[in-house]
């Protein structure tokens, strides 16, 4: 059955426009917040959401849903924007972000959130924890997939190339690894430090079906998801997806990008009224 | 450039003038536990997995290149179709364990005590113990059990491991032990760590009627004068140094503990609340915290205040060397509890 997201005729342009505009929201909430890796990331999740993804909203827990890890822990003001969109979290609880006794806290964790599959945070565990779902789901003959977000500061971890090998060795064709690459990490741009480019020539050597996108192009990101799901060779398969941090917010995109993108206080409202005027179709 | 001065530990062997050739004890890989003249059983966790693998499709093993040295060789060899060689990657051996167990199936991930202590710690908090996942971790070479040297001597695990929260410790005794242990670690819902004997195993604890039960501290044998409260192979020791003492009028009594977290307080309390009785912890770990203040600090709680010894490993990277003389020098032999014991009273 195709799940009725899919028949949805809400454009992936609005979807993105939403996951922005509620990771603003929460922001809000907060008076911070990784609102830069939100905004850029926005339209890989649409796509990822609204797209490629099969799942039911009202059971995150479904057997048949293909798994969404995000290995990024501090990118769920993100995540939990897309899945408030999608329907699985309700929306009035974008105004718990972050504080006390919220399932919404500001480092993604399983056991506080529905459809948080994974708890993330320690950068490098995600992409090994998909291995052993992928392996999981070839013993059950499930043939959904497993989606693994992580970043392009994550690549400097050891232990995701023990993942990207491993993922290799035991020919998991139902592992999509999404790189999200907006060459920022705390100390400075991963580029500078551990992160060779280009990026798609290493997973190439390593065995993976690589394919690079810009992350903001959503007809992009669809197309390279597509491939992902239907390449017809036994290889894992990676979607670099380079992304513009603070994407959608001009004032923010051209203030000076850190790992924690500083906002004012009035700042917030400006941002969304900069949204609602740019909202699409 | 100006450095700061050199700490490097000086190095045990320049002083030394080689050693006399032929006849010497080898530093062999793996412990000959098996020399003390007792029987044993082959590889009791490898043939016990193969078996409960038998009625049981969630039971997977996982190996970072160890599996003929953990024992799991038997089992994959009795089913290859449920076996991963992960090879020499332990975060992934973790991490893979965590993503199969959230599938629905019950990993068994195996490697060396060092390597899952040490290098994949943070795997083993975060994919897996924080997540309440049904891994069980199941580690070679526990404390002083091979001559190698501090690069295989995992004379810290039980204390980095206890500090974890939600994670079941365990350290088996013997072949018995071992073989129930695998059973029930199957059965539990959590977590686990568990050390590990492999190869031919002493089998010692068949002889008492011994049955494990997880979570529970057992009295093997009685005695009024010292009481043994041991885990891990040191249970062997203690029943071994306790049939001594009795030679010379002294009456010890061993309370085994396997489980080392969580600890059964209860009968631990119980048992060393007795006035009169010298208590001695004994463990093949490090002194720092290991079973010995684990029990000192439920002993401290309760208001106990017993005449109170630890035999367990010094705070210091082992030497290299044969291993009964290591043991010797350690203070883990038979002889050497027996001497200390006896020094105590």
């Amino acid at each position: 059955m195709t799940p009725d997201h899919h028949r949805s005729n809400v454009s992936l342009a609005r979807r993105a426009w939403a996951i922005r505009r509620n990771a603003v929201r929460m922001g809000q909430v907060q008076g911070q917040g990784y609102i830069g890796q939100a905004l850029g990331v926005a339209d890989v999740l649409a796509a990822s959401y609204f797209h490629a993804l099969s799942y039911r909203p009202d059971d995150p827990e479904w057997e048949g849903r293909d798994r969404f890890l995000l290995s990024i822990g501090h990118y769920a003001i993100a995540l939990y924007a897309a899945m408030i969109e999608a329907g699985i979290l309700p929306e009035q609880e974008l105004e718990t972000y972050g504080t006390d006794d919220s399932r919404l806290p500001m480092s993604g964790m399983a056991s506080y959130t529905p459809g948080m599959e994974i708890t993330g945070g320690s950068l490098g565990h995600g992409l090994g924890i998909a291995v052993g779902m992928a392996m999981g789901l070839k013993r059950k003959d499930n043939p959904a997939f497993v989606y693994n977000l992580l970043s392009d500061g994550e690549l400097g971890e050891g232990s995701t190339w023990e993942a990207v090998q491993s993922a290799t060795q035991w020919k998991l064709d139902n592992l999509i690894a999404i790189v999200d690459v907006n060459d920022q990490q705390a100390d400075g741009k991963p580029s500078d430090a551990l992160m060779q480019m280009p990026e798609a020539p290493r997973w190439e050597a390593f065995g993976w079906f690589a394919q690079e996108v810009d992350g903001n192009d959503i007809d992009a990101v669809v197309a390279a998801l597509d491939a992902a799901r239907h390449h017809p060779g036994p290889q894992p398969r990676v979607v670099i997806c380079r992304t513009t941090m603070c994407k959608g917010v001009p004032f923010l995109e051209e203030r000076e990008i850190t790992h924690f993108v500083r906002v004012e206080e009035d700042e917030w409202d400006r941002a969304l009224a900069i949204l609602d005027e740019g909202k699409p179709a | 450039m100006s450095l700061g001065p050199n700490s490097r530990r000086t190095p045990k062997n320049v002083a030394r003038s080689a050693p006399p050739m032929g006849g010497a004890r080898t530093s062999a890989m793996i412990a000959s536990l098996d020399a003390e003249g007792r029987a044993t059983k082959p590889a009791p966790f490898g043939h016990a997995l193969a078996e409960l693998a038998q009625t049981r499709d969630d039971i997977v093993g996982l190996s970072a290149d160890l599996s003929k040295y953990t024992d799991l060789h038997v089992f994959a060899k009795a089913h290859p179709d449920k076996f991963y060689q992960m090879g020499m990657a332990e975060q992934v051996l973790i991490s893979a364990a965590a993503g199969l167990a959230k599938e629905g199936f019950t990993p068994f991930a195996t490697t060396y005590a060092v390597f899952a202590a040490r290098r994949a710690y943070d795997f083993i908090a975060m994919a897996i113990a924080e997540d309440n996942l049904p891994v069980k971790i199941c580690c070679a070479l526990p404390g002083l059990t091979t001559g190698y040297g501090p690069s295989h001597q995992s004379t810290e695990d039980i204390a980095i491991m206890r500090g974890m929260p939600g994670l079941t410790v365990l350290d088996p005794c013997d072949a018995t032990e071992i073989d129930q242990a695998t059973r029930a670690i199957a059965d539990h819902p959590g977590p686990v760590y568990m050390r590990l004997l492999r190869g031919q195993v002493p089998d010692v604890l068949g002889e008492y009627g011994y049955q494990f039960k997880l979570g529970k501290a057992q009295m093997i044998r009685d005695g009024g004068d010292v009481l043994f409260v041991s885990t891990g192979l040191m249970t062997m020791r203690a029943l071994d140094a306790a049939a001594r003492l009795q030679k010379d009028g002294v009456e010890a009594g061993v309370l085994h503990v396997p489980t080392i977290k969580p600890l059964d307080e209860d009968t631990i309390a119980e048992a060393c609340g007795k006035t009169g009785r010298l208590v001695v912890t004994a463990e093949n770990h490090s002194i720092n915290g290991g079973l010995g203040e684990a029990v000192a600090g439920t002993l401290m709680r309760r208001g106990l205040r017993p005449a109170f010894a630890q035999v367990a490993l010094p705070d210091e990277w082992l030497d290299a060397g044969a291993l009964p003389t290591l043991h010797d020098q350690y203070g883990l032999s038979v002889d050497a509890v027996v001497k200390r014991v006896k020094g105590l009273l």
